[in-house]
């Protein structure tokens, strides 16, 4: 099913269920330009996070995907390319 | 040579999710053998299992870990940090490598895996979680507490069965004296998923009784099979110095270790390996045989290694000549949780003058020739146990453990 548009909203609630949240961090939409390293997600959790994504809105992801996608804002809007390219 | 002492304790276990608990229900003879609720097993041959009820992953540890983690590995999470505070033990304090960890596993992460190749065979690949490349594995248990507490030191993962966590003692024992002062070790198992039961179904050696208190008789005349358990126990071993430097509490000494392997069946005139590695643990410990005051059996509840095992002590030690008791006939057999928490039985007994009794079995084979403590806990001065435990495919371990007063 391909979504109209991935919001940070999608982005945060998968981020939650499949590949949790650090102590002390409080995912709100706040979070947007900081980087997934500092909210406590490792490189294999972000493939986690981006592997869900790929799942989730249908898109298929580059095996440059992770270093395109360093803070949950560049994550959106590279997903949102990724739709707008039909991909 | 160094000494090598216990600081730390932490029990997951069916009958008790922590270590007082655990060692008050053995005391009391409550059983934590029950039917099998983490799925519907009605249907399977075998339907008893020690299952740990009530556990609430998010109340133990970091949110960050849940969804990469399979159930076994949150049990030996709760037990490490368990065992880490029962120590005092602040790895901070220690050198950069000064800390580590070897644990043992002998199933891995079952039920987690099982949930992701259900997920790989109806929606594919893409469906499967990454963490499903490390949370199936053996050496996941050893990782996961190594990161969760900065132990950068010696690590490793032992798989032999149910005599595993045994092994695990011996070498981070040996870690010890090879230079880091303190280890993480021990052993935790589950896999009550319909796959994993499966595996432990197929092994033949399942008792099929329905009655909690009659499945899994160690050494007595009606044994016939093991009740599967989950859980175990993980422990924090010092050198010893060093452990007496910050005045932390002594469990014990880990006195002795040895572990040997059967011959292949029918292939030798050997006999099975388990009293040799009874007589090397002791003998590694400096002790003789009269030294022990108290062992704490396999038990595997199979008849003809029930035999096996009463043979072997009966030889090493005389007929009747060292009581002898089973006390995880209340908990079912935990894999590589099993010697771990033998061991912390042992030393609790020694720390308190008490065997607990080898509950539910009633009527032992005179041909044994065994002093098993039966129906009540039996008072006695203990300063030497022997633990032992044997794994499926020829494995054999033993430990001694000793009083550290004098």
């Amino acid at each position: 099913m391909l979504a109209e548009k991935f919001t940070l909203s999608d982005l945060i609630e998968i981020m939650r269920a499949r590949a949790g949240v650090a102590e002390g961090v409080r995912l709100d939409t706040a979070i947007g330009d900081t980087s997934f390293l500092e909210l406590g997600y490792d490189s294999l959790a972000v493939l986690e996070i981006q592997a869900r994504i790929a799942e989730r809105v249908g898109v298929s992801m580059p095996d440059d995907a992770v270093s395109r996608m360093p803070t949950p804002n560049a994550a959106v809007e590279f997903v949102n390319q990724q739709l707008a390219q039909g991909r | 040579m160094t000494a090598v002492v216990v600081t730390g304790i932490g029990v997951i276990a069916p009958n008790g999710r922590n270590a007082s608990e655990f060692w008050s229900a053995t005391l009391s003879g409550r059983t934590g053998i029950g039917p099998l609720t983490r799925f519907d097993a009605t249907s399977h041959p075998a339907v008893l299992a020690g299952q740990i009820d009530g556990f609430d992953p998010v109340e133990q540890i970091p949110r960050k870990l849940l969804p990469q983690t399979d159930v076994s590995t949150q049990f030996a999470l709760a037990a490490a940090a368990e065992a880490l505070a029962d120590a005092n033990v602040d790895p901070a304090r220690f050198s950069r490598y000064g800390t580590g960890v070897v644990t043992s596993n002998a199933t891995g992460g079952f039920a987690f895996t099982h949930r992701e190749f259900q997920k790989l065979w109806t929606q594919g690949p893409g469906a499967v979680s990454v963490y499903e490349s490390f949370a199936w594995f053996y050496a996941v248990n050893t990782g996961q507490i190594s990161i969760r507490h900065g132990l950068r030191g010696p690590g490793c993962v032992l798989v032999s069965e149910q005599a595993g966590g045994l092994d695990a003692i011996g070498n981070a024992r040996r870690a010890i004296r090879l230079g880091t002062p303190v280890m993480v070790t021990g052993g935790v198992d589950s896999s009550f998923d319909p796959w994993g039961w499966a595996s432990h179904v197929s092994s033949g050696r399942l008792s099929r009784g329905r009655d909690p208190e009659r499945a899994y008789l160690p050494f007595d005349v009606d044994a016939n099979g093991y009740v599967p358990g989950e859980g175990g126990a993980l422990l924090v071993l010092e050198e010893a110095s060093s452990a007496r430097a910050r005045s932390a509490r002594l469990y014990g000494e880990i006195a002795g270790y040895a572990a040997t392997f059967d011959p292949r069946p029918g292939s030798s005139e050997r006999p099975p390996g388990l009293r040799r590695a009874a007589e090397l643990a002791v003998a590694d410990a400096g002790l003789r045989p009269t030294d022990i005051d108290v062992v704490f059996a396999d038990g595997s509840g199979v008849r003809n290694l029930d035999a096996v095992e009463a043979a072997a002590l009966a030889d090493l030690f005389g007929p009747g000549r060292v009581p002898v008791s089973a006390p995880k006939a209340l908990t079912g057999r935990l894999y590589a949780g099993g010697g771990p928490l033998d061991v912390t039985t042992a030393l609790l007994a020694i720390r308190d003058g008490v065997i607990p009794a080898t509950a539910h079995t009633s009527a032992v084979p005179a041909s044994y020739g065994l002093d098993l403590v039966l129906r009540e806990p039996r008072r006695a001065e203990l300063r030497s146990a022997l633990v032992l435990a044997r794994g499926k495919g020829g494995f054999n371990s033993a430990v001694v453990v000793r009083c550290t007063d004098g």
